[in-house]
């Protein structure tokens, strides 16, 4: 990759803005076959919780009109397990990586920040605050200013200095602004904006609800404009937080958006599950778009569309044609 | 490695209606030649701005090596998205990935094998009895179904098997009965020393209790379960997931599609697909004892 497409979240620098997003790339394995996954901005892991999950009873997915609707139950392996057999394994794939975290309790998530302390080649932290936090009634963390703020300065205070710390947020709540202000404030250097939105399918044929979780979290292009909104929305609040957007991203064009909205990266979630070379199609794509439009650098583009009418961001000239793309119906074994 | 699975074009080649299924010929030599039996692939469907995103896994009827190599699936149109398969054309692109998936084991010595099948999942047997032929073993095949359209592949199990028994609810076709009535004489009939499974997931829950009665060992194809399930067919989604029992006792929730299709029968908790067992790794702990009022 050129220059062009290099990014920087915070401290943070990345080679490219494409990362997986928290809980769609499996524990990075099961996508060796299609790309390398040194070509990834960062892989995100699955959301790490302190013991072995089996997470919610099938059927756990329900297809909706461009998205998904999944009551997964947050399954993974613990984080013993994680840090003996599939942590090791991302470090050897030359990956950026950002670990996610979520726990039932501000202490739950304090613990994982202090078990990440002492472990080197992660890049960052990602927080997952969609959680039911067990000792307020099961209310999310994510929805309260207040107590996502708790469970951030609990890992801030426990991860290990120099490791930035996202917060991903959901934009089902009333003002996702100030949500992201309580964490800023607490401490956290970044946002990902944003995780899924409660929904709900019911089956005309079982007449019951499609999930077992009876509602789930609506991902895919369905919500990318929430997602869009968001990230501006925060942007315009927090000019100088970097923002990883995510939420629908599906095409290089979808990510622009992200980028002009006022992400700094972009992450790729239920696009995999369609397409499980989506994401190095997107960074590709996205690449293609930025020379098109004569943008040198990926930060030059970052906010774009917070500025007025008429602005011009700093050009490059045109490149000579680039050489030709692999044609389509080709195997893409290894792209 | 040829082993690993690819992302590939496949073009149609043809689409024909079998009895109340569609048969799909895909040319795509890349998943031809890494295919082994028991395998699956997915497909991509409502074309390149499709708002339906999840994957449909089929198994495989047949791969030829006709056209550089052929993939042929045989399905059921049960929704949007298998419909919208059904009504491909010759010469339309498909967005595959395959061969995905832990393929059956095969015997070492060519000893008898009983193959059971039902619906269009049962088409996966036919891949698995050309390999087991191959290797000199006895291919029997048992096939089920309510009426007569829906056993799929009777012709062609009564061409290449070495004993062939239909047997369908209604009796419009072979026996008037069900698949646990005739197995079991079949069993005993044919000598069988392994039992192959692959269709609805009732009937491989019948295969491996009828095996496990004759002390069989029995390898199945939850191919069905991870039609019902299943999003993504590599691994990633983690929606396909059903209780297995491990070696070392412990429940584990494992994927259809990674660890599986193919697992063996006596593994899988049938009574507890859809749920997670209390005792499995990772359940839910609704109560602790702690929590427990004293009585």
């Amino acid at each position: 990759m050129t220059a062009r497409t290099a990014t920087t979240l915070g401290a943070l620098e990345l080679p490219n803005p494409v990362m997986t997003a928290s809980g769609c790339g499996g524990s990075g394995r099961e996508l060796a076959p299609f790309f390398d996954l040194s070509r990834l901005g960062a892989f995100v892991t699955t959301s790490v919780m302190p013991q072995p999950r089996a997470g919610r009873p099938t059927p756990r997915v329900a297809e909706s009109p461009s998205g998904l609707l999944t009551a997964m139950g947050l399954p993974g392996p613990g984080i013993e397990s994680f840090l003996e057999a599939d942590l090791p394994w991302l470090i050897e794939q030359d990956v950026r990586i950002i670990v996610s975290i979520a726990g039932n309790s501000v202490e739950e998530y304090a613990d994982l920040a202090r078990r990440l302390r002492g472990v080197s080649g992660i890049a960052a932290i990602e927080v997952n605050v969609a959680c039911p936090n067990v000792e307020d009634r099961g209310r999310m963390f994510g929805r309260h200013p207040g107590a996502a703020g708790a469970v951030v300065r609990a890992v801030r205070g426990q991860a290990r200095p120099g490791v930035p710390v996202f917060v991903k947020l959901a934009p089902d709540v009333t003002d996702i602004v100030t949500i992201a202000l309580a964490c800023v404030d607490a401490g956290a250097e970044g946002l990902t904006l944003i995780n899924t939105m409660e929904g709900m399918a019911i089956d005309a044929s079982t007449l019951r609800p499609a999930l077992t979780g009876v509602s789930g979290g609506l991902s895919g292009p369905a919500i990318r404009p929430v997602a869009v909104r968001c990230v501006y929305q925060v942007h315009a609040a927090l000019p100088s937080t970097p923002i990883i957007g995510a939420g629908g991203v599906a095409t290089g064009l979808d990510a622009l958006e992200f980028v002009l909205a006022g992400a700094s990266a972009v992450a790729v979630g239920t696009a995999m599950f369609h397409d499980p070379s989506a994401a190095p199609r997107i960074l590709r794509e996205l690449e293609e778009a930025l020379a098109a439009r004569r943008i040198g650098r990926l930060a030059d583009a970052v906010g774009l569309a917070h500025k007025p009418a008429g602005y011009v961001p700093p050009q490059v000239r045109p490149e000579p044609p680039a050489p030709e793309q692999a044609q389509a119906g080709e195997v893409k074994e290894r792209l | 490695m040829s082993d690993t699975p690819v992302q590939t074009s496949a073009t149609v080649l043809t689409v024909r209606q079998v009895q109340d299924y569609h048969a799909l010929t895909l040319v795509a030599p890349a998943v031809a030649e890494r295919f082994r039996p028991g395998q699956f692939v997915a497909l991509a469907v409502g074309g390149e701005h499709t708002g339906r995103l999840l994957r449909r896994c089929f198994g495989v009827y047949e791969v030829k090596s006709d056209y550089g190599g052929t993939v042929e699936l045989v399905f059921a149109d049960t929704e949007p998205g298998t419909a919208w398969l059904a009504g491909r054309r010759s010469r339309d692109q498909l967005d595959l990935v395959g061969p995905l998936g832990r393929p059956f084991r095969l015997p070492r010595d060519p000893v008898s094998c009983l193959l059971v099948g039902g619906g269009p999942g049962g088409a996966s047997l036919f891949a698995l009895a050309d390999t087991l032929l191959r290797r000199g073993c006895q291919v029997h095949f048992v096939l089920g179904g309510t009426s007569g359209r829906q056993v799929f592949g009777s012709r062609i199990a009564q061409r290449i098997g070495d004993s062939f028994t239909v047997a369908t609810e209604d009796g419009s076709m072979g026996e008037a009965g069900t698949v646990r009535e005739v197995m079991p004489r079949v069993i005993q009939e044919t000598g069988a020393d392994v039992v192959y499974g692959c269709g609805p997931t009732a009937l491989l829950r019948t295969v491996t209790q009828v095996a496990g009665d004759f002390g069989l060992p029995s390898q199945v194809s939850v191919e069905e379960f991870l039609q019902q399930t299943g999003a993504c067919g590599i691994g990633v989604c983690m929606t396909c997931m059903l209780p297995i029992h491990g070696e070392d006792g412990v429940t584990r929730m494992v994927r259809a599609c990674a660890d599986g299709p193919v697992l063996r029968g006596d593994r899988v908790r049938w009574g507890d697909l859809g749920t997670i067992p209390f005792d499995a790794l990772g359940a839910p702990h609704v109560l602790n004892l702690s929590e427990r009022a004293p009585r």
